[in-house]
C-alpha cells in the first residue's frame, strides 16, 4: 500500500525538492529501502551499510518513534503519516 | 514555610498538582510537576546547580576566586539557571545561544549577567552546541561544563526531580517529560523504574528537526552523548512528537484549568493525554508529567491570545523546547 512520507529539509534536495512524498510498502523497512532505491542520493542517510537505522535519523508512524515500537518492523497501514527527521537536541 | 540562607537553597522542592478533570480517560489520573516554581523559573535551576557544585567538588571552579568563566551552549533554561547560579557565586557565565529564541529568554540572561554570544537560529541547538565546543577548545581557561555530556546533569533529577515523585505520588504507573538533553527522563526516569520497574517512561519531543533547516545533512545530527552512555534508548518506553499546534493547545488547556505554564509544558501535556487514551479500557493508571517552566518568557508569542493556527506557525520560528 502507499504512505506519504514527509521528509525534513536537509532530505529535499535529494527528492527533487519535495516535502512529501508517497512511497509503498507495508513495513518502515520497505518503505526506508524503497525510498533509498528511489532516490539513490539518500543511501547512506537513512540506513548505514549493515541496514540499520542510521543513528542521526529518526523514524516515526503517526508521529511514535519507531525505535520505540519495532523498529525497521513497524507495520503501516492505509492512512498512515510516516515523518523523517534529523536528531536535533533541546536544552 | 521556612527561611532561607540562600535564594540557591529555593531549587528543588516542586509541587505536585492533580489536572485529571483533562484527562480523556476517566480512569487515568493526571499530575503536573510545576519546574516554573524552581527560583530561576525552570527545571534547569537543579541542572544548573548540580553542573556548577560537581565543577567545586572537582576542583575546576574555586569559590571566590575572581575572574573564572564559564561557557555553556542552551536554547535558553539551563543558561538562565546557570545565569543565577553564577551571579549568586560570582562567576562570570558566556552563554552560545541561538538567535530565535524568545526575548524573555535573552531578558532573564542579560539580568543576571551573562553574556550572549549568538550561534545562526537555523541550526538550532546543534549548531550552539558545535560552536561552544569550538569556543572551548580555543579557551582552555574557560570552564565548559557541557550539560548534555556531563552525568552531573541527569544525576540531579535522579537524586531530586525522581524521588520527589516518588514520595508525593508513590502509585504513579507513568512518567511523562519533554527531551530536551535527556538529562530530566534519563535521571528521573531510571529513579521511578528502580522503584517500580512496571512503570512507563514517554519521551515527548518536538518536532525540532523539521524547524531547523540549517543542517547539511543528516551527519550534523546530534544526540547528547549522556542519552547514549547512560542507555536512554533501553530506559524509554516511547517517544513521541507533539508540534507546535497540540502543545499550543494544550498550553491553553492547562491555563484553563489556572496553570499558566511554558509551550513545551502543553507538549507535555498533550503527551500524557495521548498516554492516557492508550490505556486498556477498564484499567486505571496515574501519569505524572513535567512542567518544565511558567508561561512569563512566552508571552511575547502571544501563546495564549493570538488565533491558534498563527501562534502554531509562529511558535515553529522560536525555540520553546
Amino acid at each position: 500500500m502507499a504512505v506519504d512520507v514527509r521528509l525534513p529539509t536537509v532530505l529535499r534536495s535529494q527528492a527533487g525538492g519535495q516535502a512529501i512524498v508517497t512511497v509503498e510498502g507495508s513495513t518502515i523497512g520497505d518503505i526506508l529501502r524503497t525510498l533509498v532505491a528511489e532516490y539513490p542520493g539518500m543511501a547512506g542517510q537513512l540506513l548505514t551499510e549493515d541496514g540499520v537505522l542510521h543513528r542521526f535519523v529518526n523514524v516515526y508512524v503517526n508521529d511514535d518513534d519507531v525505535r520505540y515500537l519495532s523498529a525497521l518492523d513497524t507495520p503501516v497501514k492505509e492512512g498512515d503519516e510516516v515523518s523523517l527527521l534529523p536528531a536535533v537536541a533541546g536544552g | 514555610m521556612a527561611a532561607y540562607h540562600s535564594v540557591l537553597d529555593l531549587i528543588g522542592n516542586t509541587p505536585l498538582v492533580e489536572v485529571s478533570q483533562l484527562s480523556p480517560n476517566p480512569d487515568v489520573r493526571i499530575l503536573v510537576k510545576l519546574e516554573g516554581r524552581n527560583p530561576g523559573g525552570s527545571v534547569k535551576d537543579r541542572v544548573a546547580l548540580a553542573l556548577v557544585e560537581q565543577a567545586e567538588k572537582d576542583g575546576l571552579l574555586q569559590p571566590g576566586e575572581p575572574d573564572q568563566v564559564l561557557i555553556e551552549p542552551t536554547s535558553g533554561n539551563t543558561g538562565i539557571g546557570l545565569a543565577l547560579v553564577c551571579r549568586v557565586k560570582g562567576y562570570h557565565l558566556k552563554v552560545v545561544l541561538p538567535t530565535n529564541v524568545s526575548v524573555e529568554r535573552r531578558q532573564l540572561l542579560e539580568l543576571w549577567g551573562a553574556e550572549i554570544i549568538e550561534s545562526p537560529g537555523s541550526e538550532g541547538s546543534n549548531g550552539a552546541v558545535r560552536m561552544a565546543r569550538h569556543l572551548a577548545d580555543e579557551h582552555p581557561h574557560w570552564v565548559f561544563l557541557y550539560q548534555y555530556a556531563n552525568p552531573a546533569n541527569p544525576k540531579a533529577h535522579y537524586e531530586g526531580t525522581g524521588p520527589e515523585i516518588w514520595r508525593d505520588c508513590p502509585e504513579i504507573t507513568h512518567f511523562v517529560a519533554g527531551l530536551g538533553t535527556s538529562g530530566t527522563l534519563l535521571g528521573a526516569g531510571r529513579y521511578l523504574k528502580e522503584q517500580n520497574p512496571g512503570l512507563q517512561v514517554w519521551a515527548i519531543e518536538p518536532p525540532a528537526g523539521e524547524m531547523v533547516d540549517g543542517l547539511r545533512n543528516l551527519d550534523d545530527g546530534y544526540i547528547p552523548p549522556i542519552f547514549e552512555e547512560l542507555g536512554g534508548a533501553a530506559l524509554l518506553d516511547r517517544k513521541t512528537v507533539v508540534r507546535p499546534r497540540d502543545s499550543v493547545e494544550w498550553t491553553r488547556r492547562l491555563a484553563d484549568v489556572g496553570l499558566f505554564v511554558g509551550i513545551s509544558s502543553g507538549a507535555a501535556m498533550a503527551g500524557a493525554v495521548r498516554c492516557a487514551e492508550q490505556v486498556p479500557g477498564g484499567d486505571s493508571a496515574v501519569i505524572v508529567v513535567v512542567s518544565a517552566d511558567d508561561g512569563w518568557k512566552y508571552l511575547s508569542t502571544g501563546a495564549w491570545t493570538g488565533d491558534l493556527d498563527a501562534v502554531a506557525e509562529r511558535a515553529r520560528d522560536v525555540i520553546y523546547f
